[in-house]
């Protein structure tokens, strides 16, 4: 069990990383690209606005902590 | 060889030689300071494991319909690249520590030396530091050539830029016999971040069904402006440190 744990802790941190904020927008962006395509809409722009505010957001939750520090 | 061609390739080839410097400082510490033959043996030993890894699982990837390859290819590639950026801009504005080669074989040396005498024939501590050493740091090489061959059915040549850069660490580690603690990491994670995160909003939107103004052409767009993000990203962060009332130390991340 302890090693199964180690393993799941391992994938966890190689795949989601130091924010898993940033997987949940990733998951999410893709999903809102994918039913705003069905619906027969241009979706191509979704995934370049959502990169750049989780990048934003996530760099900047870093910064508010340092100028707080 | 097409431009997506000449990004798979450079994307590959930069993070590979990012990652075997960083494993080189560690085979190069434990090397000096303990057993060359234990070290080899296990720099050897995860170098093959790691091949094998990619031999077992290309094939399998390349076997997905292209809809759900690339939906999951780019998905993956960013959450890998926001993580690589994030990381390379908060590095150049400051708020987090650099990546230091002469710092990490100090401290490595240092372990090397502490962990007994060294006995005769294989040396557990050499083999296994040097084995964990490469693997963990080829993990994320693995990922990549994976990731960007499967897509564009072109692992061996993923590969081949993989191995390009292996080569020429070692041959420069080699020859320097020190910690390449002079290659500018933080840059080069920067332009990984930007190519690993251009191609994963490509190719991520298209397995979701999205259609590029352009087609392939959009990448030329995607990744100067991707690159613009970031830059802006440190400017900004930058000003913010200047403007502080107080100096802002670095953080540690979550």
């Amino acid at each position: 069990m302890t090693r199964i744990r180690t393993v799941a802790q391992f994938a966890w941190d190689f795949v989601v990383g130091d924010d898993w904020r940033i997987a949940v927008s990733v998951v999410a962006a893709l999903g809102l690209t994918a039913l705003i395509a069905a619906a027969g809409v241009a979706a191509w722009w979704v995934m370049p606005v959502a990169v750049a505010a989780t990048l934003s957001a996530s760099v900047w939750r870093v910064a508010r902590r340092a100028l707080k520090a | 060889m097409s431009g997506a061609d000449i990004g798979l390739v450079l994307a590959v080839f930069i993070a590979c030689a990012v990652e075997a410097v960083e494993a080189l400082t560690i085979v190069l510490a434990v090397g000096i300071t303990r057993s060359w033959r234990s070290t080899l043996l296990g720099l050897a030993a995860a170098l093959a494991v790691l091949g094998l890894t990619t031999v077992a699982l290309g094939p399998a990837l390349t076997t997905l319909p292209i809809g759900v390859l690339r939906v999951v290819v780019g998905g993956l590639l960013l959450i890998f690249g926001l993580q690589w950026l994030r990381k390379a801009v908060l590095r150049a504005s400051r708020l987090k520590a650099l990546h230091d080669e002469d710092e990490t074989f100090a401290q490595e040396t240092a372990a090397a030396r502490d962990a007994g005498d060294v006995p005769a024939g294989i040396d557990p501590y050499s083999f296994t530091v040097s084995f964990k050493g490469v693997f963990l740091e080829g993990l994320e090489v693995v990922f990549i050539v994976l990731t960007f061959g499967a897509n564009q059915h072109r692992i061996g040549l993923a590969a081949a830029a993989a191995a390009a850069a292996v080569l020429l660490v070692a041959i420069v580690g080699v020859a320097a016999h020190a910690p390449l603690s002079r290659v500018p990491e933080n840059v080069m994670k920067f332009g990984v971040g930007v190519m690993l995160t251009s191609f994963g909003i490509f190719w991520g939107s298209e397995g979701a069904g999205a259609h590029w103004p352009g087609s392939d052409a959009a990448l030329l767009a995607i990744v100067p402006a991707v690159l613009l993000l970031g830059i802006v990203q440190v400017r900004v962060l930058r000003s913010q440190r200047q403007l502080a009332p107080q100096p802002i130390g670095e953080v540690g991340l979550e």
